[in-house]
């Protein structure tokens, strides 16, 4: 091999080392230029509320938001519940111990299945819907012309809808919890046989208003604050197309749920890390 | 407009059944009384070891759950433990001579502050310190001395 086809091989190898930066480079810029415009509509929208006959259009998101959520949020919270309850009953009648039942099933709503479940429900129920709304809003060109109008589609589109899945996650976790705490107590009290007063009072006993109530409200609400917001810039952002509107609200589901699972690793980690 | 009529009676209907969802949650799931505990107060105890107490561990006399742990604090000095109890409002003054012991519910449950009621008619007031003490059994000290018995005889 002569010299020079050897410096000729190096001059292609390093060209296509750059692109492959450069490639790189692009994604990452794309990326983070998405995430800032998201944080920007985010913003802007959060604060655009509290206006003049905005709390009509904040009941109407509330509803389909939340109380259209509602159905599959008591029937999952059932018989995810029963189930708990069930295993809990089986694995801890064998060491006698079935009255930790009732605290051992308060505990694990409360503190991680209620908000992550309710929260992963509420991507798949209103995450999805309201892609699908605000990314057919954007391609048949309703969102021009509201601009057009002169009337902010930040403060009457977005804006509702973020506030109203803030309001809503919260009651729909405690709902949830409600629910699924009942279930669990028909099934191991009523059904199994476990002694009431030790389902509720072993209960009542563990569970404390701030440690583990509260801190599961807190990330229900972190949740929501994720779920909406990914939602609303996914819709925002879609390809005025079909096709893209399916893939906006294929990517809203997936990225959201992934999204709670993490972060509810991180909120865990962060405020139950020191296993007080 | 009877749409939204329906539209907002069931948000309505949704938010109030939300906000009844944490009033269970708080009364019936986290037994917090509504009546607030006015004649709480604390106590101090001074144990040797309390491995395996925890704070809001249980404190209980007789049976019957009158207290929480609150602190765990140790004192480099003498090397004890110092535990800052917190006794409920409802159980009213305890006699100063009450002893204390660090017990374990079950075999491996875990550990409690049991009171032991003394006999005195001064009672312990908020802040003062349980003097008779006795602290957790550790698993490990009673082998180590059963071994070293074992190797004496």
């Amino acid at each position: 091999m002569t010299a020079g086809s050897r410096a000729t091989v190096f001059a292609r190898f390093a060209r296509s080392i750059a692109a492959l930066l450069q490639h790189l480079g692009a994604q990452v810029l794309a990326r983070l230029a998405k995430l800032g415009q998201a944080s920007v509509m985010w913003w802007l929208a959060i604060w655009g509320l509290p206006r003049r006959g905005d709390f009509g259009l904040l009941v109407r998101q509330i509803y389909s938001i939340g109380v259209l959520s509602l159905i599959i949020i008591v029937l999952s919270a059932f018989s995810i519940g029963s189930v708990i309850a069930l295993q809990f009953y089986t694995q801890l009648a064998r060491f006698g111990a079935e009255d930790a039942v009732g605290l051992g099933l308060a505990l694990v709503l409360l503190r991680e299945l209620g908000p992550v479940v309710t929260g992963l429900l509420f991507a798949g129920r209103a995450g999805s819907a309201i892609t699908a709304e605000i990314g057919l809003m954007k391609s048949t060109e309703q969102l021009s012309s509201m601009e057009m109008m002169g009337v902010d589609p930040l403060r009457r589109i977005v804006a509702p809808r973020l506030w109203a899945g803030v309001i809503s996650m919260p009651l729909l976790a405690a709902i949830f919890n409600v629910v699924a705490i009942y279930g669990g107590a028909v099934v191991a009290v009523q059904w199994l046989g476990s002694d009431p007063g030790g389902f509720w009072s072993g209960m009542q006993d563990a569970v404390e208003v701030w440690e583990d109530l509260g801190k599961g409200t807190i990330k229900s609400i972190v949740f929501a604050v994720f779920i909406t917001w990914i939602a609303v810039f996914q819709g925002y952002d879609t390809e005025p197309t079909a096709e893209g509107i399916g893939r906006a609200t294929t990517r809203t589901v997936v990225l959201s749920s992934v999204m709670v699972l993490a972060l509810d690793f991180a909120l865990t980690l962060g405020m139950y890390g020191e296993f007080k | 407009m009877m749409r939204m009529r329906t539209v907002e009676i069931s948000v309505g209907a949704f938010v109030l059944a939300g906000a009844i969802a944490f009033v269970v949650l708080m009364v019936q799931v986290s037994g917090v009384s509504l009546e607030t505990d006015s004649g709480a107060y604390k106590l101090y105890a001074r144990f040797s070891d309390v491995a395996g107490l925890r704070v809001r561990s249980k404190v209980s006399m007789a049976g019957v759950t009158i207290g929480r742990v609150a602190a765990i604090r140790v004192d480099t000095t003498y090397g004890e433990a110092e535990v800052e109890i917190q006794i409920n409002g409802n159980t009213g003054p305890l006699p100063i001579d009450t002893g204390a012991r660090i017990l374990t519910e079950g075999i491996v449950g875990a550990r409690y502050i049991s009171l032991m009621p003394g006999a005195d008619e001064e009672t312990l007031q908020d802040g003062d310190t349980i003097e008779d003490t006795q602290g957790a059994l550790v698993l490990e000290n009673l082998i180590g001395d059963f071994i070293t018995r074992m190797g004496d005889s």
